[in-house]
């Protein structure tokens, strides 16, 4: 199920407003193997947006499917009022930036970058001076005459970028173009590639694995898991408001607090707050950073509605992370929380520490299957 | 790392097979080819050129190696006009089936090259399986001649042997082209057929010199092809090889005519490395 969370795109996605990339209820099954199941995805032009998932989850199934090398098994593909998915990929005003470029080895950087232009017999004298402005864009005009063999990774990197942007696609893929970079250059190519996004206002559909990667680059996050959306929304959405135990745990990390609702009350171990979901059990994602040190002053009790829950427990595990320290504390009640502060060093271990929370910052979230992430893992 | 003594006793065999079953035979070969025969029969150990010199002037064993390098090139041309497009569509389009068409392929190199030649006899002689089929039909009244002992046999033959030696090398390279470069291709506008030229094509074509090379060079030295079907136009050198080491009885003329070839082929071996290394690009 997706859970479209942002209302400017929930208002594009409604009929007669089309939305320039509407994926309708796409499936994907290789024999008896489903790997999409009834995708529907709504992109605006000029939007940023990562479909992100574990290996396995279909993105890159997902992006061959837009870029015309798989066939779908079910549903459509519209691109600005126009089929898209009954097109063999060289009609189609897509490109795609490989993961492993796909860079022709019997071609210069120049011919590379020029090919599509070329296919399109485009005059020798407009080939010559958009290539030449491609390949400055993305700052390789040195190596026009190189081999593709004869250059970095890095810079192989970015000659793919411009031999797919050089055509000037209204859809531009990506499908993990910086997972072969280390991670220095990677985090430069991230900044980098947003802003060249945002100067040529392509619409960019961008594929990892690497929730952080998401979080940095893009406008609107796509979380695919075993082949559904788990959750469409801009990354601070996706981040503060995780629609469920799944995409809490898999962006970022997380507390999981299994509760049990009574009459408004949530009780989680000896930790009770107010809520206004119904009676039954819950799953409610706490953030680490949401839980600090309690303060001395025992008046600090949080808002009415937004009461502050205090509890004490003892440290188990303290890893340094530079400016915060990551906390495994064991609560009186049996809980291990994961807490995240500002680095400081603890006098004790085996003192109790009294921690707090804001009820506010429990978000209740929907059961999904925890595949290969658990409640341990930080 | 291994040491002195292991890379010794491992590298010692090798070496002295070739030492002594290709060195020490070309060594003497060479030294056949300075020398001459006398008129009763014996070889004349004294040094001169008379051989190359016989090769040269006499019009028989250069119209012979022109005849020979004339049906070697249209075998190569032939076999690469079978073998490749047959490996295109296996190496890109035969899906599943790939490796038992593969296998199909393969299967008649392990049959004996003499029983392929002899079956050729039989299809084309005038008694043969072609000519009773031709008058069976009426498309002829008296069996047509010109298909067994001819050029054009031994380049059939030569053709129907050699296929599968240039279909290797060439399903071989098209299955090292990586395949999203062909998704690349059509991704930028490319229709297959123009993939096809611009980027499957070029990146195949170190196969295809090998192929290339294999069908002419190994057709160049037949000789039981045109001993069999060629008759007496479909003659290569080789033939006059053999019948000068044989009945002849001139070994000296003989090793000048094969150390000629073996220039020759030498030649056309590295012409061809050189070329493939030029167009590879792992």
């Amino acid at each position: 199920m997706a859970t479209t969370s942002e209302p400017a795109v929930a208002t594009r996605s409604q009929p007669g407003s089309a939305s320039f990339l509407s994926i309708r209820s796409v499936a994907k099954h290789f024999g008896k193997n489903v790997v999409l199941r009834d995708i529907s995805l709504e992109i605006a032009e000029g939007e940023f947006l990562t479909i992100l998932g574990e290996s396995g989850s279909g993105k890159t199934t997902l992006l061959r499917i837009l870029a015309g090398f798989e066939p779908s098994t079910a549903g459509e593909v519209w691109m600005s009022g126009e089929r898209l998915d009954t097109q063999p990929p060289y009609r189609r005003r897509v490109n795609t930036v490989f993961q492993s470029y796909a860079l022709f080895p019997h071609m210069t950087v120049e011919r590379n970058v020029g090919y599509g232009l070329a296919i399109a017999k485009r005059p020798a004298a407009e080939i010559e001076s958009r290539v030449s402005e491609a390949l400055a864009k993305v700052k390789m005009s040195a190596y026009a005459k190189s081999k593709p063999s004869k250059i970095s990774g890095g810079q192989q990197q970015r000659i793919a970028l411009a031999r797919a942007l050089v055509n000037r696609p209204r859809l531009l893929l990506l499908d993990e173009p910086l997972s072969a970079l280390d991670a220095n250059l990677r985090r430069q190519m991230q900044v980098e590639l947003k802003a060249l996004q945002r100067e040529v206002g392509i619409t960019f559909i961008f594929v990892t694995h690497d929730q952080e990667e998401a979080m940095v680059m893009s406008d609107r996050i796509a979380l695919l898991r075993s082949g559904e959306l788990e959750q469409v929304a801009s990354p601070r959405e996706i981040y503060n408001r995780p629609a469920t135990s799944y995409t809490a745990q898999f962006i970022g990390h997380t507390n999981l607090l299994h509760a049990d609702i009574r009459r408004g009350t949530a009780s989680c171990g000896a930790l009770q707050w107010s809520t206004s979901l119904p009676d039954g059990a819950a799953l409610f994602s706490l953030r680490p950073e949401c839980i600090r040190p309690a303060s001395s002053a025992p008046a600090a009790t949080g808002s009415p509605e937004h009461p502050t829950i205090r509890f004490r427990a003892r440290l188990r595990d303290q890893a340094f992370h530079g400016a915060t320290d990551l906390l495994r504390v064991e609560s009186d009640g049996g809980l291990i929380f994961t807490i995240r502060t500002a680095s400081r060093d603890f006098p004790n271990s085996e003192a109790s520490l009294e921690f707090e929370f804001s009820a506010a910052d429990a978000i209740p979230v929907r059961a999904t299957s925890l595949t290969s992430i658990s409640m341990e893992h930080v | 790392m291994f040491s002195r003594a292991y890379r010794t006793a491992v590298a010692v065999p090798p070496l002295v097979w070739v030492a002594v079953f290709l060195l020490v035979p070309y060594m003497l070969m060479f030294c056949y080819s300075f020398w001459s025969v006398s008129e009763s029969g014996t070889i004349v150990h004294s040094w001169n050129l008379d051989n190359y010199h016989e090769l040269l002037t006499k019009p028989v064993y250069w119209e012979t190696l022109l005849r020979s390098m004339w049906i070697a090139a249209r075998v190569m041309f032939f076999s690469m006009l079978l073998g490749y497009p047959l490996a295109y569509f296996l190496s890109f389009h035969a899906g599943g089936r790939k490796d038992l068409y593969y296998q199909l392929v393969i299967i008649p190199l392990w049959v004996s090259y003499l029983v392929r030649a002899y079956a050729w006899k039989t299809i084309l002689g005038t008694d043969g399986v072609l000519n009773t089929l031709l008058q069976y039909v009426h498309l002829t009244s008296h069996p047509l001649d010109f298909l067994l002992y001819s050029p054009f046999a031994v380049v059939l033959t030569l053709t129907h042997i050699y296929t599968p030696f240039t279909f290797l090398p060439i399903y071989a390279s098209l299955e090292h082209i990586p395949r999203n470069l062909v998704e690349a291709s059509h991704d930028l506008g490319a229709t297959p057929a123009q993939t096809f030229w611009r980027v499957i094509f070029p990146l195949s074509i170190p196969g295809v010199l090998a192929g290339a090379t294999f069908a002419f060079v190994l057709s160049l030295g037949d000789f039981l092809a045109p001993l069999l079907l060629g008759g007496p136009s479909g003659i290569m050198i080789s033939n006059i090889v053999v019948s000068l080491f044989g009945a002849a009885y001139n070994w000296p003329l003989g090793a000048a005519i094969s150390l000629c070839m073996l220039a020759l082929v030498l030649g056309l071996i590295l012409f061809s490395e050189r070329l493939e290394k030029k167009w590879s690009f792992s």
